[in-house]
C-alpha cells in the first residue's frame, strides 16, 4: 500500500491540487479568489499530463543513435505548452474582467454584486477614462 | 486554383473567419468590419453548402492539416453529420451577421465595433474548427478559441447593463473548468490509446485493456462537453450569459454555440466510444436520459416564471437542449436523426426570437421584459409578426419547424416503448404553452401604454428576421432536406465508429 503510494507521489499531488483549485472554484465568495483556485486547479492537469509522459529512467526524446536508450514522450509535454498558453489567456481574461467588474460595482466579493441592486444595474459603468477620451 | 480551393474547403472554412477576425480587430470604421464579418461567414456558408452536396452520398471528407498524415497530424472530417452541423450553423451566422450591424450599432460603443466583429469572427471559426476536427486534443484547442471570445461578446453588454460583466464572469470560470475537466479525459483516454485520433482511438479502445481509466477518461470527458452544451443541471452559465449579452450575441449564441457542444458530445459518445458500447449505453440511459427530462422541466418551469424576456427565452433554450439531448441520448437511428434535425430547427426557432428581441430592445432603447413589451404588437407589428412565427414554431405547431422536430422526436421515442419518456415530453410540451402565451397575450392583447412614443422598425433587422422566420415555415412545409440530412448523420455517426 505505501510503496504503491510512493510509486505514484506525483498523481497523488495531481489529485490533492485538483481537488483544492476546484475547492476554491465553487466555495470562495471572493472572484480574485476564484480565479487562483481555476490556475491551481489547471496546474494539476499540466502535472497530470507532464507525469503521463515521463517514462522512468527516460532521458529527453533527442536521438542519440543508441538503440537501447530509453526517451520519455514528448507529446503530452507539448501538448501541456498548448494548455499553459490557454490557461495563461484564461487567467488573464477572468482578471480583466474582475477589474471591470470592480469598476462597475466597487467590489470582488460574489455576495455583495448580487446584492446590488438591480435598478442601478440599467445606469453605465463609471469610466472617467474612456469617458473623457470621448 | 478552383480545384486547390475545393481541396481545401475544409481548412478555409476555419482559417478564413481567423484569418479576418484580426484585420476587423483593426479597423476604425464599424461599417467596414461588419462588411468584414459579413464576408467571413458569408464566405463559410457557401463553404459549408459545398461541403454538404459533396458528402451528401455518405462521402466522408478527410482533410490533413498541413499534409502530416492522421494519426500523426491533425485530420479535419466533414462526413454527413459534421457537415449538416455546419451547414446550420453557418447559415444561421451568416443571417445573424447581417442583422448584427443596426443591433451593434445601438448597443456597442462605435469605438468597440471593429473588436467586437474581431471576437465574433473568433467565435464562428472557434466553433467551425469544434465540429470538423478529429483530434481531441486539437478540439480543446478550438472549445477555448470559441469560448473565450464569446466571454469577450458577453461582457460588451457591459455597455448596456453592467450584470453582462459577472455573467460573462461566470461563463468564463464554468467554461474553463468543463474544459479542463476534457482536458484530464483526453488525458486518460491518451494513456489508455497513446493516440488522439479520433478514428484511432475508437479502433484501440475496444482492445485496450482500460479498467477504471477507461471509465474515468470518458466519465471526465463528457461531464466536460455537458458543461458546454449547457445540459441540466450545468446550465447555470446560459440564463444569465444570454439574458444579459448584447443582442446579437445573444442571437449568435443562442443559434449555434451549444449547438456545436451537443455534436461533440454525439461524436464523443458514437465515434470515439462508438467501439465501447457497453459503458456508452449504461452513460445513456442512466445519466444523460435523466438530465436531458431534467432540463426540459427545470428550462420550462423558470421560463414561465421569468419576467425578462431574455431570460425567459434563454432558460427555453435549456429545455429545448434538453430536447436535442433526448433525441441523441436514444442512440437510435430515428433518435439521432430527431436530435440533428432539432439542431437545425431549434437554431432557426431562438435565431429568429433572439434576432426579434434584438429588434425590440433596439427600439424600445430598454430592457424587453413583460412591462415593456405590452402592446408591442400593434406597435412594431413587422417585427412582432416574425416573433409570433418564431413562437409558435418554439410551440411545435404544425406547419412550422418547430412541429417537424417534435414529431420526429415523439416517433422516435414511441420506437423505443418508453411511454413514461413519451408523456413527459407531451406534458412538457404543453407547459411551453404557458410561457409562450404570456409572451404572446402581453404583446397582441393589451393595448400599449398612454403616450407610448411610436417605434421605428429598422429593415436592417426585420429583413434578415423575415428571412430566419419563413425560413421556420418553410422548414415546417418542406421537411425532406433536413429530414433526409439528418438521417444521413445518423447512420454517418453510428456507423462510423462501431
Amino acid at each position: 500500500m505505501i510503496e504503491q503510494l510512493a510509486g505514484s507521489w506525483n498523481y497523488i499531488i495531481v489529485v490533492i491540487l485538483m481537488m483544492t483549485g476546484l475547492f476554491m472554484v465553487i466555495a470562495r465568495a471572493n472572484l480574485v479568489k476564484k480565479m487562483i483556485g481555476l490556475s491551481i486547479f489547471q496546474t494539476s492537469v499540466f502535472i497530470f499530463y507532464i507525469s503521463l509522459g515521463k517514462m522512468a529512467g527516460g532521458t529527453a526524446p533527442i536521438l542519440d543513435g543508441n538503440p537501447d536508450t530509453l526517451y520519455s514522450n514528448p507529446l503530452p509535454h507539448v501538448l501541456i505548452l498548448t494548455a499553459i498558453v490557454v490557461g495563461v489567456a484564461t487567467t488573464a481574461l477572468g482578471l480583466a474582467l474582475i477589474l471591470r467588474i470592480n469598476e462597475a460595482f466597487g467590489s470582488v466579493e460574489e455576495d455583495e454584486i448580487i446584492a446590488a441592486k438591480a435598478s442601478q444595474s440599467l445606469a453605465r459603468p463609471k469610466r472617467p477614462t474612456s469617458e473623457a477620451a470621448e | 486554383m478552383g480545384a486547390a480551393i475545393l481541396t481545401n474547403l475544409p481548412a478555409l472554412l476555419v482559417v478564413v473567419p481567423l484569418l479576418l477576425a484580426p484585420f476587423s480587430a483593426v479597423l476604425p470604421i464599424a461599417g467596414l468590419a461588419w462588411v468584414l464579418a459579413l464576408i467571413g461567414t458569408g464566405i463559410s456558408f457557401l463553404a459549408a453548402l459545398l461541403l454538404q452536396s459533396v458528402t451528401e452520398n455518405g462521402v466522408s471528407i478527410s482533410y490533413h492539416l498541413g499534409n502530416w498524415e492522421p494519426p500523426w497530424g491533425i485530420e479535419f472530417v466533414v462526413d454527413s453529420a459534421s457537415s449538416l452541423t455546419l451547414v446550420v450553423m453557418s447559415g444561421l451566422g451568416f443571417l445573424t451577421t447581417l442583422a448584427a450591424r443596426h443591433l451593434v450599432a445601438v448597443e456597442i460603443a462605435y469605438k468597440d465595433s471593429g473588436k467586437f466583429y474581431a471576437a465574433w469572427l473568433l467565435v464562428i471559426g472557434g466553433l467551425f474548427g469544434l465540429v470538423m476536427t478529429a483530434d481531441a486534443f486539437n478540439l480543446f484547442v478550438f472549445l477555448e478559441i470559441s469560448a473565450l471570445a464569446s466571454v469577450i461578446l458577453i461582457g460588451m453588454g457591459a455597455g448596456t447593463d453592467r450584470r453582462a460583466l459577472v455573467a460573462s464572469y461566470h461563463y468564463l470560470v464554468i467554461g474553463a473548468v468543463g474544459a479542463t475537466f476534457y482536458v484530464i479525459g483526453v488525458g486518460f483516454i491518451y494513456a489508455i490509446t497513446g493516440t488522439l485520433n479520433m478514428g484511432d482511438m475508437a479502433n484501440r479502445l475496444p482492445d485496450a485493456a482500460g479498467g477504471t481509466a477507461l471509465y474515468v477518461g470518458f466519465g471526465f470527458m463528457v461531464a466536460g462537453m455537458l458543461v458546454k452544451a449547457a445540459i441540466f443541471p450545468v446550465h447555470i452559465w446560459l440564463p444569465a450569459a444570454y439574458g444579459y449579452a448584447p443582442s446579437a450575441v445573444s442571437t449568435l449564441l443562442a443559434a449555434i454555440a451549444t449547438k456545436a457542444a451537443l455534436y461533440v458530445l454525439a461524436r464523443i459518445f458514437f465515434t470515439i466510444f462508438g467501439g465501447t458500447p457497453e459503458i456508452v449505453d449504461i452513460a445513456l440511459s442512466n445519466v444523460i436520459v435523466p438530465l436531458a427530462v431534467g432540463g426540459i422541466f427545470v428550462g420550462t418551469i423558470m421560463a414561465i416564471y421569468e419576467a425578462d424576456i431574455k431570460k425567459m427565452f434563454a432558460h427555453s433554450s435549456v429545455a429545448q437542449i434538453g430536447y436535442i439531448a433526448l433525441g441523441l441520448a436514444l442512440a437510435t437511428p430515428a433518435g439521432i436523426s430527431a436530435g440533428f434535425i432539432h439542431i437545425g430547427n431549434h437554431a432557426l426557432i431562438k435565431g429568429g426570437i433572439f434576432m426579434a428581441i434584438g429588434g425590440f430592445v433596439a427600439a424600445l432603447g430598454a430592457r424587453a421584459s413583460l412591462e415593456t413589451i405590452t402592446g408591442i404588437g400593434r406597435r412594431m407589428p413587422i417585427t412582432a409578426t416574425a416573433f409570433l412565427i418564431c413562437g409558435l414554431s418554439l410551440g411545435g405547431l404544425p406547419l412550422t419547424a418547430g412541429f417537424i422536430s417534435k414529431l420526429y422526436l415523439v416517433r422516435a421515442i414511441l420506437e423505443t416503448d418508453s411511454y413514461v419518456l413519451l408523456a413527459l415530453v407531451l406534458i412538457s410540451s404543453a407547459l411551453s404553452v404557458v410561457y409562450l402565451w404570456k409572451v404572446m397575450e402581453v404583446m397582441w392583447m393589451q393595448p400599449a401604454p398612454a403616450r407610448s412614443p411610436k417605434l421605428v422598425e429598422n429593415p436592417a433587422i426585420y429583413l434578415p428576421l423575415w428571412m430566419v422566420a419563413l425560413g421556420n415555415i418553410w422548414f415546417g412545409i418542406d421537411a425532406g432536406w433536413i429530414v433526409g440530412a439528418a438521417r444521413l448523420a445518423a447512420t454517418a455517426l453510428l456507423g462510423g465508429g462501431a
